[in-house]
């Protein structure tokens, strides 16, 4: 048979100048640490180094919660919500000028595909800019009932999966506000933050409103502390999230945590089987599973289960696993070898506890953090892959009769972030869309965002919101 | 020869009933004078995590009521309250020490608390939830729906107003809660455990626990199967505000925090007690033919 292969088509690097170190972003300059140190951060896919990158102490945390102090009393708090917003402005047309080079440094710093970040992570960054840049002039229309003021200096402390996103996220909207920012990116893929730092400066932004500290656990939780920070916002782990709530205890800092998720994708037996493939794929394979919200549980009714499971499988299949620039890649590098670490002891966990694992055959890079697209049968609810969050490509299978067992199976974590139902019938849909106990549910679709839209979880996978009018009052006193 | 009277009994109500405490003790309530007037339970940590047991098995019930039905309620316990105003303007006067016209104007203003409240059940999802216009061929909508069982310290001071203002709001949206009471001025929140009990509110949905502070809210703030704590009866004790809301950490629970002094309870309240016991579901569903 002749087989059609792809030929490589590689993205071009030659339009992002990466610099051999970095410093910190503090007060609109780029500044050296005050105790000197520094680490690398590195290519997932090559292992490749790619910058020494300053690690901020909690002497640089507190300068840098000084010049956003004072940024904030002297000039972001008394100019007007017009000129506020034509900052913002101004941002995201910047990003969207520069766009592709902000997607190449995305992949190779976070080793997610091309794909990815230039069709989904790199326009969402500018749209949240765009979006938010036109509530800084019309705050008081968005909360009902009470004049609207800032709150201070934000502290905000991001995740690696999504690292331009999550800065986005977080940063369009504290500014928009009338805030000014610290914001440490993860220590993994701390380069598109740095670049955003120079777009500050291209956007003549006020020294101080926007300051970014490399690092680092420590690093974060010295921002997270810093006892004249007024907000903090965290995306990450719910082990973390925990552990800012307690050191939050007592303080009058308001916070929003964005957790971990473990979301059921429910499957029903009157679903459009192929659409509903296509988005379990998309569920759990987008950005190699790397996400809070990914729909890692798939709940399939019984008597169509057998099919789902063979067309999944197909599927997975065709799925390209690889070099990250290549623009036919559609998983790339596990983030870090730390990360891969616990996706393999999980997956190990889970042919132990009796589940069986499959993966389609693919060639994996010699070099690099690689993790194929797995999906694991016979799951049951007491399984640990079924109820702890993997963050990996690692898609567990677990089977259901009536539509009510699905709504217990699916509310039985101690998440509760996001959800999947897939059926033609409205009626089922927007009935089991209110049963479900999670923030965000995708009916016949999975995995979309959007600024307007509000995300985030209930229970142990944090509070607040983010995107739209909602995710701007967790920024409003 | 006079006629002696019948004193009350102050007891808990948990799940619709009115048990004593588990560990039967109780301790000595005095009026504002500082004569003795009752003996209420002292809540043990068993009773909180009854309480708890009974808010939860009554939150599927309450939280799925058509928000209108919700609001009739609240109406229902406006109005009964109103029936007893009589009994309260009492307890009120001797809990707080006020005047005969004070406590008029307290019982008063509780009662058209709870009539504003029950206008807003109806009402609420229409002002924070909504459509959203996100940029690509989708339906995308949020409600607001309640977070699950709320763990509530009332007021210290305001003893009925203080009471009902922190309690309405929550069971206004679906939730339910558990409420340690004030401590020195317990009684009229037993009494008005009594009129949600013959005002159609389900049992489970309100608990009232009376008692010391350190008895009951570590093992609720702590309790995993409470969504969201209440601190606002430990303002002024800053110690044991941090102290709770740091166990509160352990399942992420919702936390308010308690300030530094009693807030006046005869301001509008506006919609903040309202809404933080809320969570915002966003559906999204494909557009397309």
């Amino acid at each position: 048979m002749v087989s059609f292969d792809y030929a490589p088509a590689p993205e071009s690097t030659s339009i992002v100048d990466i610099k051999s170190s970095y410093g910190l972003f503090i007060d609109g300059e780029f500044t050296d640490p005050a105790a000197g140190g520094s680490f690398k951060t590195i290519s997932p896919s090559t292992e490749e180094v790619l910058a020494e990158v300053a690690e901020a102490d909690e002497s640089d945390v507190d300068r840098a919660v000084k010049a956003a102090r004072r940024a904030h009393t002297r000039v972001w708090s008394r100019l007007s919500g017009r000129e506020r917003g034509k900052y913002l402005f101004r941002i995201a047309r910047i990003i969207q000028e520069r766009s592709r080079e902000l997607a190449v440094l995305e992949s190779i710093d976070n080793g997610k595909p091309i794909r990815e970040s230039r069709d989904v992570d790199v326009p969402q960054v500018a749209a949240n800019f765009f979006y938010y840049a036109g509530w800084a002039d019309k705050l008081e229309y968005a909360v009902a009932g009470r004049a609207p003021a800032s709150l201070g200096v934000a502290g905000q402390v991001i995740p690696w999966n999504f690292p331009l996103l999550m800065l986005a996220w977080k940063v369009a909207p504290a500014l928009a506000a009338g805030n000014t920012v610290v914001l440490k990116p993860a220590e993994t893929t701390p380069l598109t933050a740095l670049l955003f730092a120079e777009i500050c400066q291209q956007a003549d932004l006020p020294p101080g409103v926007v300051n970014i500290v490399t690092g680092a656990g420590d690093t974060g939780r010295a921002v997270v502390a810093h006892p004249d920070v007024d907000k903090v916002a965290f995306t990450g782990s719910t082990e973390v999230g925990r552990s800012i709530a307690r050191s939050v205890a007592g303080t009058d800092k308001k916070v929003t945590l964005e957790l971990g998720g473990k979301a059921a994708n429910i499957v029903l037996d009157d679903a459009p089987i192929d659409q509903a493939v296509e988005g379990i794929v998309n569920g759990i394979f987008f950005n190699q599973g790397h996400v809070c919200c990914a729909g890692s549980r798939l709940l399939v009714q019984e008597s169509v289960a057998d099919e789902v499971l063979e067309r999944l499988k197909r599927r997975m299949s065709t799925l390209r696993v690889g070099d990250p620039l290549d623009k036919n890649t559609d998983v790339g590098a596990i983030n870090s070898g730390e990360q891969l670490a616990k996706i393999r002891e999980l997956a190990a966990v889970g042919e132990s506890e009796g589940a069986a694992g499959w993966s389609p055959p693919c060639d994996l890079p010699a070099q690099g953090f690689w993790f194929p697209p797995t999906v694991f049968t016979g799951v049951t609810q007491a399984h640990r892959i079924a109820r702890e969050e993997i963050f990996g490509p690692v898609l567990s299978v677990l089977t259901f009769r009536t539509p009510s067992e699905a709504v217990d199976k699916a509310n039985n974590t101690p998440f509760g972030l996001s959800a999947g139902i897939w059926s033609d019938k409205g009626s089922r849909i927007l009935w089991m869309a209110d049963q479900l106990r999670a923030g965000v549910v995708w009916a016949n679709t999975f995995n979309k965002f959007d600024p307007a839209s509000p995300f985030g979880g209930y229970k142990e996978s944090g509070y607040g919101r983010e995107g739209g009018r909602h995710g701007l009052e967790g920024y409003l006193r | 020869m006079s006629r002696i009277d019948v004193r009350k009994t102050y007891k808990l109500s948990i799940g619709g009933a009115f048990p004593r405490s588990e560990s039967g003790r109780t301790y000595e309530v005095t009026d504002a004078k500082g004569a003795f007037w009752a003996n209420a339970s002292a809540a043990s940590r068993k009773d909180a995590r009854d309480a708890v047991v009974a808010a939860r098995s009554a939150f599927k019930g309450w939280s799925t009521r058509t928000p209108y039905n919700r609001g009739q309620v609240l109406y229902r316990v406006a109005e009964v309250l109103e029936g007893r105003r009589a009994q309260f303007v009492d307890e009120v006067q001797r809990s707080e020490g006020a005047t005969k016209r004070q406590a008029e104007a307290t019982v008063d203003t509780a009662v058209d608390r709870l009539v504003w409240y029950a206008g807003w059940a109806d009402k609420v999802a229409q002002v924070v939830g909504g459509t959203n216009p996100v940029a690509a061929p989708f339906f995308n909508f949020s409600v607001p729906e309640p977070t699950g069982v709320v763990a509530v310290s009332a007021p210290q001071g305001s003893s009925l107003l203080g009471l009902v203002s922190v309690v309405a709001p929550v069971i206004t949206t679906g939730s339910t809660c558990v409420v340690a009471s004030s401590v020195e001025r317990p009684l009229p929140a037993i009494t008005l455990a009594e009129v949600l009990a013959t005002s159609d509110v389900p049992g489970g949905v309100v608990n009232v626990l009376t008692g010391t502070l350190r008895d009951t809210l570590p093992t609720l703030a702590s309790h995993r199967d409470v969504n969201a704590l209440d601190l606002t009866g430990t303002a002024g004790d800053a110690e044991l505000a941090a102290e709770l809301e740091e166990l509160a950490a352990d399942n992420l629970k919702r936390v308010r925090r308690g300030g530094g002094a009693e807030e006046d309870w005869t301001l509008d309240p506006g919609l903040d007690r309202l809404t933080w016991t809320l969570e915002t579901k966003t559906v999204w569903h494909p557009i397309g033919r």
